[in-house]
């Protein structure tokens, strides 16, 4: 029975060290290979962006069978944080990279190099049965600092505002707090008010405006399904009301849009190059639309 | 036990009986400095938390993490009013379901039960929590007639469910335990089913029904996805009663909310682990409380006997 035990738990260890070896070759391997027969581009970042860009990277093979693109989510700040440490090859990002990140990539000796990939509008969102069609963006501000409580002060039912939104890890939370809540000015320290509901996803926010009719909240236009209410947004009191749509974000109307970035360390060479380029072209894009975002209107590179 | 035993056992303890001591004794010890280190790894992330945050802020009433504003309090009063409420319901339902399993209902009723109550435990929080968010939330709106379903009273309730299975098969266990001879002498001086029940059951399996609450309560105050799920996560202090039917946010989901993407080495960090700590002291302390009552009564029982 000794022996016996001895040369399985032998076994098991050489199988044990041949798995660490081989784990050890993949992982050196891995960033290497960019060039040759079987490139590898590792893409990592936002998580607004990772549908699109699980997409684009599944188009790509098709059309490039010897490019890999491995496409991984947790946020813009982590996607950054990443290419500033070297360990993927393109950062998606849902807002544009921050003073510190740039100085941080700088004492690297890395130069991000900034692409508009696609545009996102964020949607404010209500239950299909609320009456109210249109909201200004000072009004949405006073509806989220907790100074209109009551769906009758901006034209609706005697009913209470229940506010949704997203965690405040989310790129969609800030952006909204300092677009909307705060108009876009430095100067405003306007907050969401303590009794907004923070959901930790997309999914619950939708699934608490699609039942309620008090609520009230804001998603990417790529989340937005047919059995909930967008509301058409102005800039202020007096100024055209528009709906959230791909023709009013690229004219510039829709006041809630923002532009997605994918960063590269330096000018992109090779396979790199070549697959931002696609991404900017017409075949890419024709995606962006059937995701729910909105296509780049001329294929604008902006290094 | 005695030391002849031991004298006829140790020509035949071998190499391998020894390496299997060592091992249970090193497990054994493992709990204890798992424990420990936790506890060290919480300081040494949490403290600078309170050189990096003044205290006044930290004691603050609001918590907005990505302005700096570090309140704790909404945090630890969310908590404290999800875990108590979750308590105050599952303590009488889930004892009264053990009487009934195991004094009052028939072998086979029981047979059944059991098993499902315990089936009941294996359900993970993420399911209990779907449920909670697509069904429960909706119908609590519309039955009390609240702003949104997404409420601290519907996370207690959740809560309770989660701790039922928990407080129902122990506590049942430790009933089941008290010797049949002592309800026989109870039925013998003519008391009712009742009053065994009440005068000997229950006192007798008091601190292993103790437990039994302790148990349940510990999984409630962990408790994370849930409560994420179902709360509505606002953080606001609640001050009435009223507010049951507000949402509140906990210290867990808190954490699990914000840990991802937070700068390692910023005072939000930092202020997360103090959040943990608290959390741990909490736990730690309930935990101290509750060995306490049970091990006087321990105590007390020696000194009946002897």
């Amino acid at each position: 029975m000794r022996p016996k035990t001895t040369s399985l738990t032998l076994k098991l260890i050489a199988l044990l060290l041949a798995v660490l070896a081989l784990g050890g070759c993949r992982r050196q391997s891995a960033p290497t290979a960019e060039e040759g027969a079987a490139a590898i581009i590792q893409n990592k970042g936002s998580d607004t962006m990772v549908n699109l860009a699980l997409a684009w990277a599944e188009q790509y093979q098709l059309f490039e069978p010897h490019v890999r693109v491995a496409v991984t989510g947790g946020g813009t700040g982590t996607g950054i944080a990443a290419l500033i440490n070297g360990t993927v090859d393109i950062a998606n990002a849902s807002r544009r990279i921050k003073a510190e990140e740039l100085e941080e990539a700088q004492g690297n000796g890395i130069e991000p190099v900034e692409f508009v990939v696609a545009r996102d509008a964020i949607a404010v969102i209500v239950h299909p049965s609320n009456p109210v069609d249109e909201l200004t963006l000072q009004q949405i501000s006073d509806i989220y600092s907790g100074k209109i409580t009551n769906w009758q002060a901006v034209g609706g039912e005697d009913r209470p505002i229940v506010l949704l939104s997203r965690e405040t890890n989310s790129g969609t939370h800030v952006y909204f707090l300092e677009e909307v809540l705060r108009l876009g000015q430095s100067d405003n320290k306007t907050l969401f008010s303590p009794d907004t509901l923070l959901l930790p996803s997309s999914e619950g926010i939708g699934v608490e405006v699609r039942q309620n009719p008090n609520a009230i909240g804001y998603d990417g236009l790529g989340y937005v399904t047919a059995d909930m209410k967008t509301l058409a947004v102005s800039r202020g009191a007096g100024q055209p009301y528009y709906p959230p749509t791909a023709k009013t974000v690229n004219a510039g109307e829709y006041p809630i849009a923002r532009d997605l970035y994918m960063y590269t360390a330096g000018e992109p060479q090779g396979q790199i190059k070549a697959y931002l380029e696609w991404i900017l072209g017409p075949a890419a894009q024709q995606t962006v639309l059937e995701l729910g975002f909105v296509p780049i209107s001329d294929t604008g590179a902006t290094p | 036990m005695t030391d002849k035993l031991e004298d006829k056992q140790k020509p035949s303890i071998s190499w391998l009986e020894f390496f299997i001591e060592r091992a249970i004794q090193a497990s054994g010890i493992s709990a204890i400095v798992l424990v420990v280190l936790i506890f060290l790894f919480l300081i040494q992330e949490g403290i600078p938390a309170f050189f990096e945050v003044p205290l006044s802020s930290l004691f603050a009433a609001r918590w907005y993490p990505i302005e700096d504003y570090f309140g704790l309090l909404p945090l630890i009063m969310g908590s404290l009013i999800v875990t108590l409420g979750a308590a105050i319901v599952s303590l009488p339902l889930g004892l009264a379901t053990a009487i009934f399993i195991a004094e009052i209902a028939p072998a086979w009723v029981r047979d059944i039960l059991k098993p499902f109550v315990e089936v009941l435990a294996g359900i993970p929080s993420v399911v209990i929590g779907f449920i909670g968010m697509l069904v429960f939330a909706p119908m609590m709106r519309v039955a009390l007639n609240i702003p949104t379903g997404l409420t601290a009273f519907t996370g207690i309730l959740l809560l309770a469910w989660m701790a039922l299975p928990t407080i129902v098969s122990v506590a049942e266990d430790v009933l089941d335990a008290v010797p049949v001879t002592y309800r026989d002498a109870g039925l013998a001086l003519g008391m009712t089913r009742w009053q065994v029940i009440w005068r000997i059951v229950l006192p007798d399996g008091r601190s292993g029904v103790l437990m039994a609450l302790m148990l349940g309560v510990g999984r409630t105050i962990g408790e994370t996805m849930t409560v994420m799920m179902v709360t509505g996560n606002a953080a606001r202090i609640p001050t009435g009663i009223g507010d049951l039917f507000m949402p509140v946010r906990t210290m867990t989901a808190t954490i699990a909310a914000e840990m991802g993407e937070v700068a390692q080495g910023s005072a939000h960090y930092h202020v997360l682990f103090a959040v943990g700590l608290t959390l741990f002291v909490i736990t730690f302390i309930v935990n101290i409380a509750a060995a306490s009552v049970v091990f006087r009564q321990v105590k007390r029982a020696e000194r009946m006997l002897s």
